[in-house]
């Protein structure tokens, strides 16, 4: 395929003509709607993704040799998301999974499918690509039925063929011929039933864990392009810094060095090798003088100066009255720090002018939106700019994977015909990254004298947890620091029901008078944006801390009283089964400095139910928390990869315990102090837990549900909840560090 | 005649030993019950808490891994190593049993409460010092903490070290008891500073010389000595840091483990620094002004001039910008040593120890101090500068700090023997470091023990 | 020209001898499996062996190596054969997004090549220098007690010599 042809193309057309595949591109859907008058946009719902993009050949391609290419505009981030969606297609086409070819996010190649993120892939991609494929089959037992001058109904498919009854078969290649995939999905599939699933509820091992294990060339770090060439960028002192003077002659005579780059305030160096580039940045780093404006708040008082800004309000809920007398009336107030995603690898990207033409390799989550921002900053139409999508680190979030895109694409324009790699430097990617908002959230309740919630207030302040790059390039880092500065682009808040610092701020247990309300801040002092599980993080953790203060107010078991506020059969489920597997009996002794903690949650309260039971011991004398044992419950729907869920959620309650336990953002008044490793320590494997038990509930033809941010909240609650239980005091700030556990605990 | 000569000497002999044995004596103090937690005012125990943090029981009584106070960590000794006891409230393995005059008793004299002598590995040459009321304080606090049943370890000694005797013949040669007498001409917090650092902080354990039965010599108190297998400088007059040490250095250094002129603690002191932090704020504090002024009186304007020259100094050795065009990468001192191969002192440095020792100008970036201010580089001694090119620096599991990595396994003896020459014509003004390869081959022998107290 | 010996493979390298070698596996060698994480010795992403310790190859100029014998994962094995510790890896299906398992891996054969079969302790202990983001923690442990089961099976007493 030619990478040339196939910028703007959107739509793939397969036409197969007497065994000889012809790829066409054509154009747009609507002007090809206006051209051919059909394929009109449906005016039904259709399953997941295929709303957006309703063409079957957007999302399956056979060749003439009956070769099977799924496409996906979702990205493989470490989630296993490429494996699933292979089962997805394989059990609906009927093929082995190792015969299918599955292409992730390209603007040239794959559907739009906005950003990979929010626990969305597999209600979006694996919904469509389930559905797409088992039209594909349908078209294709047709095909075959009339080849064979039978019914269709007389068909069954079988590893890649139809088969008939009578013994008859033909193979899928043999079928491509008269095969058109250039129609519209229709709303209702021909879906298998789950009791014959062969693909789809087996543990399918990773199909990109063999190249990782192996030394292959998986990630965007690992391109080496023809004619590559390395940059680093220095960054300013902080967020408001402007560059006043540079003396860069020395810097750009230093062996190796091809360029230094200027354009306003960013600043760049491109050589020939890496550590060339590197030791260049350090040296025009200490070559460049700022204004330095020391413009960041105090961050002792944080959650009071974020609460002192003016905020947008919004009634998330409000049902019946509050402010009714109750028996007995509890009220807290609790935080989190900025958060931090940190993937393990700095973020990276390459990019290459050739014409007017732009190629940017990265690991954004979303190659569509990031496409927009980057034509905004370069003056360039979009249909000029191909993005595609390779592996980075696990990023856990809107990291600085498209600043390192924009950073790569500025550098680039200056040298055109050459790829250009950056990567950032560990300290950048502490740095400069946009964190996960710092939040506050105040609750009151009140329990009738049966023990039973009356009413439940709850707000919550936060800034946005999105700021991702989609339209104006002013969510870029460099894009900032130009010449011509791009402005940050007003924040917004993500809408419920999915919400963003409100995501979960509803409970799910049963409230007869509730009032919840979201004070939304747009000052920002922080660079903030989408961190796994958004506000779900801080919101879950509050609300699960604050129902186990409720429940030791009403005398009850903390999981009893959950139960007692719940009626939804598949969350009751979850925290059943982690109760029961964790061994959790009402009223048990516990030797002193030793507790248990207990939550739960569905996540955006429509994804997947996560319910955690926790042991941890406490060491008195320096308030360590040791995590002794984790059992989680999760109900993701149908499971397509149990071992995935697993994998996933497992991965998602250590990360979540590093946060609760020894995360956070340091600041002073002018940068970012937390740099590194060593002024931002995460959790190490001997703090690691002892154990971590996962039990998936499968629900066999019930759908997907988004499980990847399901386990963040739940974790830090009953933590929050077994660090309670052992020391007898609440610690309502997070990280529950040893300093502040010490603190609570008192000599 | 003779046998009436041998036959006197022996009577002589027995007599002061038997002087000596009477002299040494110590009764068994009848075992308590353990007193019960309630028994004790909260702000006592608070109060012994603060002390016992000046103090870092903690640390030679937790071992790595370990339950605090339980004992097992090995404090090296020239003579051998002796384990930290278990100092909880259990009665069978801990101090349960003691009495609060038991407790005092070993405090002062270096006995149990059955009446046999500790190993002044426990330095109770210093807590000798320590008033009744800290004593009782630190004792509510020892006894509400959490009793942990853990078997003391007897010491590793050679015969006849391994008596228990001989460390009463210590005694009698070495220890000299006595509360501490405050010096009427200096102000409160001096003295209050003074009776810490001789007392329970025990400063010059490790910061005083020692002579050769291991005892602290006291003409030369606080003119450096040694430390599990560390120097420890000198904090006289002698000492070895480039910029000289203000009070308020100090108390960052003691109290947050950095100062911006000296850089981040290391080595033993930073479990120390570690403990400190718990210690009240005033008690630090005194403790800094009281080191302040160990060195004596000094012209002002002469410290002015010394700091100001070793900054300066600092700041141009520094790889910078300009230098770092030259081939080497970083600017070669006139008499740094110019060697090729793979023991190339300058390029060991650009490729292992540049990426964080640099100036980065102003980019944000945690680093380090400036070489040419560190102590470990301009110490007489290599051995801290050695020890930590082998093990580097690490805080304790979760916590903030330098993360420095250990280059023992990466660098053979002939590029660490390059590299601490480059690095000291480099970064210090003092004359080459000898015994650098005596120095490496005693430290692989000798490998730091971890206390499990972070 | 330096000389490196990389899993059995002499290479002429001409490269200045400060750059440390993480960068020189990775762009002249073309060994994808060390990888950038820190450059500050604080994360185990660049692990390598070198004479069987290991080392952060970040913070090694290659100028320092002088013969002696560079480890990395693709001399661990390849995915036709992979070698035990990628076998148990692979077993455990122990990575999410997998940078910092090559790592991993490296430390882990340091480990295994000197101490057969360790305890759950030892080993989180070893493993104490390298990070994971993701929090693979549990399955990346399981991986390391399942490759000292393998090569304790395999007969890899004398691994070490093995591999030299």
């Amino acid at each position: 395929m030619n990478a040339r042809r196939d910028f703007g193309m959107t739509r793939r057309h397969l036409l197969a003509t007497g065994g000889v595949v012809l790829v066409s591109f054509t154009l747009a859907p609507r002007t090809l709607h206006a051209q051919t008058g059909q394929n009109r946009q449906p005016q039904v719902q259709l399953p997941g993704s295929l709303q957006k993009s309703p063409m079957l050949d957007s999302w399956i391609a056979i060749d003439g040799a009956g070769k099977i290419t799924v496409f996906t505009g979702k990205a493989e981030l470490g989630q296993g998301i490429m494996t699933a969606l292979i089962q997805c297609a394989a059990e609906e086409l009927d093929v082995p999974p190792a015969t299918i070819t599955l292409i992730t996010a390209d603007t040239a190649r794959t559907p739009n499918e906005g950003y990979t993120a929010g626990s969305h892939s597999m209600q979006d991609s694996g919904t469509a690509i389930v559905n797409a494929a088992a039209q594909v089959r349908a078209i294709l037992v047709d095909l075959a039925a009339k080849k064979l001058n039978m019914a269709a109904d007389q068909l069954a498919t079988k590893q890649g063929a139809v088969v008939a009854k009578n013994g008859a078969k033909v193979q899928y290649k043999d079928l491509v011929g008269g095969l058109d995939l250039h129609v519209a999905a229709q709303p209702n599939s021909p879906l298998k039933s789950p009791k014959d699933f062969t693909v789809i509820g087996r543990s399918l091992p990773r199909v990109d864990i063999p190249g990782k294990l192996t030394g292959k060339p998986m990630f965007v770090q690992d391109l080496r392009l023809d004619g590559m060439l390395h940059a680093r960028v220095v960054r300013p002192p902080n967020y408001h810094a402007r560059l006043i003077k540079l003396e860069a002659d020395a810097i750009e005579k230093m062996p190796g060095v091809v360029k230094v780059v200027r354009e306003g305030s960013f600043l760049a160096v491109v050589a020939q090798d890496e550590f060339q580039a590197i030791e260049a940045m350090n040296a025009l780093s200490a070559a460049a003088q700022w204004q330095v404006p020391a413009d960041l708040p105090e961050q002792a008082n944080i959650f009071d100066y974020l609460k002192s800004l003016q905020t947008r309000d919004t009634t998330v809920l409000e049902k019946g009255t509050v402010g009714q007398p109750g028996a007995r009336r509890l009220q807290a107030t609790y935080h989190r720090p900025y958060g931090l995603h940190g993937s393990i690898g700095p973020s990276c990207a390459i990019a290459k002018f050739a014409g007017d033409r732009l190629t940017v390799w990265t690991h954004t989550q979303g190659v569509f939106p990031l496409r927009n921002a980057l034509a905004d900053m370069l003056h360039i139409p979009k249909e000029n700019i191909r993005c595609i999508q390779v592996e980075g680190s696990g990023c856990y979030g809107h990291n600085a994977a498209d600043d390192a895109a924009a950073d790569a694409a500025l550098i680039a324009r200056t040298i055109p015909g050459r790829p250009i790699r950056v990567q950032w430097m560990r300290e950048q990617e502490h740095g400069w990254e946009p964190f996960g908002p710092a939040m506050s959230s105040q609750v009151s309740a009140a329990l009738d004298d049966r023990g039973k919630l009356l009413e439940w207030q709850y707000e919550v302040w936060s800034n946005t947890h999105s700021t991702r790059p989609a339209g104006p390039a002013g969510n870029l880092l460099a894009a900032r620091y130009l010449e011509q500065p791009f402005p940050e682009p007003p924040p917004k808040a993500i809408p419920m029901p999915e919400g963003g610092g409100d995501r979960n701020s509803i409970p799910k247990y049963a409230l007869p008078n509730a009032r919840i309300v979201y004070h939304f801040i747009p000052q920002m002092p922080l660079r903030v944006s989408a961190l796994r599980a958004l506000g779900a993080y801080h919101n879950v953790f509050a609300i699960e801390s604050f129902m186990d203060e409720l429940a030791a107010e009403a005398k009850a078991d903390p999981v009893a009283f959950r139960l007692r506020h719940i009626d939804d059969e598949r969350a009751r489920a979850v925290i059943e089964k982690a109760a029961k597997e964790f061994g959790w009996k009402a009223n048990e002794k516990r030797p002193r400095w030793r507790g248990r903690g207990f939550a739960f949650a569905q996540y955006k309260n429509l994804a997947a139910y996560c319910a955690l039971a926790v042991e941890v011991h406490v060491v008195r004398e320096t308030g360590e928390v040791k995590l002794d044992r984790i059992v989680a419950a999760v109900d993701s729907g149908q499971a397509v990869n149990p071992d995935g869920i697993r994998n996933q959620i497992e991965g998602g309650i250590v990360q979540a315990a590093s946060w609760t336990l020894c995360e956070e953002v340091t600041f002073s008044r002018t940068t970012i102090t937390s740099r590194d490793w060593s002024s931002f320590p995460m959790m190490r494997f001997p703090a690691a837990p002892q154990t971590v038990e996962v039990h998936v509930i499968d629900r066999p033809g019930a759908p997907f549900l988004g499980t990847g941010e399901a386990g963040q909240g739940p974790t830090a609650g009953a933590i929050a909840n077994a660090v309670a239980d052992a020391i007898d005091a609440r610690i309502r700030t997070l990280p529950l560090s040893p300093a502040r556990v010490k603190a609570a605990i008192g000599v | 005649m003779i046998w009436r000569g041998v036959a006197g000497f022996i009577v002589v002999l027995a007599l002061a030993f038997g002087a000596f044995y009477a002299w040494q004596w110590r009764d068994e103090i009848a075992p308590v019950k353990p007193p019960v937690a309630s028994s004790f005012d909260p702000a006592i125990v608070a109060k012994g808490a603060r002390l016992a943090a000046v103090g870092d029981c903690a640390v030679c009584h937790t071992k790595a891994g370990g339950k605090p106070f339980a004992g097992g960590f090995p404090v090296q000794s020239p003579f051998g190593i002796i384990y930290g006891s278990n100092i909880t409230p259990d009665p069978q393995t801990g101090i349960g049993s003691w009495s609060e005059e038991a407790f005092r008793r070993a405090l002062r004299e270096g006995v149990t409460r059955k009446g046999n002598h500790l190993y002044p590995a426990f330095p109770y040459d210093h807590f000798t010092r320590v008033t009744d009321d800290d004593i009782s304080a630190l004792y509510a606090y020892l006894m509400t903490r959490e009793p942990v049943q853990q078997r003391n370890l007897p010491p590793d000694l050679p015969f006849p070290l391994n008596i228990r005797l001989s460390a009463a013949a210590w005694k009698l040669l070495f220890l000299s008891t006595g509360q501490y007498q405050p010096d009427r001409t200096q102000s409160a917090q001096w003295n209050r500073g003074a009776y810490l650092t001789a007392g329970l902080g025990h400063c010059g354990a490790c910061h005083s010389p020692r002579n050769s039965l291991g005892a602290e010599d006291n003409t030369k108190a606080y003119a450096g000595g040694k430390g599990e297998g560390w120097t420890a400088p000198a904090l006289n007059s002698a000492s070895p840091a480039p910029v000289p040490w203000t009070a308020d250095q100090l108390y960052a250094y003691l109290r947050h483990g950095f100062a911006d002129e000296h850089g981040h603690v290391a080595g033993p002191m930073q479990p120390v620094v570690q403990e400190l932090a718990r210690a009240s704020e005033s008690d630090v504090r005194a403790i800094a002004v009281y080191i302040a002024s160990l060195p004596g009186a000094q012209n002002a304007a002469q410290l002015q001039q010394r700091t100001k020259a070793a900054l300066q100094f600092a700041q141009n050795r520094n790889p910078t910008v300009v230098r770092r065009i030259s081939t080497t990468g970083v600017a070669a001192a006139p008499e740094a040593q110019q060697m090729h191969g793979s023991a190339d002192g300058a390029a060991i440095f650009a490729g292992a120890c540049a990426s964080c020792h640099h100036s980065g100008g102003e980019l944000p970036i945690s680093r380090p101090i400036e070489l040419g201010l560190s102590t470990p580089v301009n110490e007489q001694d290599p051995t801290d500068f050695i020890r930590i090119v082998l093990d580097g620096i690490h805080p304790a599991p979760q916590r903030h700090g330098p993360i420095m990595p250990g280059f023992a396994g990466a660098l053979t003896d002939a590029q660490i023997i390059a590299l601490a020459a480059y690095v000291r014509a480099q970064f210090s003004r003092a004359g080459p470091w000898t015994h650098v390869a005596e120095t490496l081959k005693a430290a692989h022998k000798n490998p730091e023990p971890k206390s499990g107290m972070p | 020209m330096i000389q490196l010996n990389v899993n059995g493979h002499m290479h002429q390298v001409d490269a200045d001898p400060r750059t440390p070698l993480l960068y020189v596996l990775r762009n002249e060698l073309k060994l994808n499996a060390a990888k950038f994480g820190c450059g500050l010795g604080q994360c185990g992403a660049c692990t390598v062996l070198i004479d069987h310790e290991p080392v952060f190859s970040c913070l090694l100029p290659i100028s320092v190596i002088d013969g002696r014998y560079i480890q990395t994962v693709e001399g661990l094995g390849s995915e036709e054969k992979p070698g035990p510790v990628q076998r148990a890896f692979l077993a455990e299906q122990a990575a999410q997004c997998g940078y910092c398992i090559p790592g991993m891996m490296m430390r882990a054969q340091a480990l295994l090549e000197r101490n057969a079969a360790p305890s759950d302790e030892q080993i989180r202990d070893y493993m104490a220098p390298n990070l994971c983001r993701c929090g693979t923690h549990m399955r990346i442990l399981r991986a390391v007690k399942h490759a000292a089961q393998l090569m304790t099976a395999a007969g890899h007493g004398a691994l070490r010599e093995a591999s030299k």
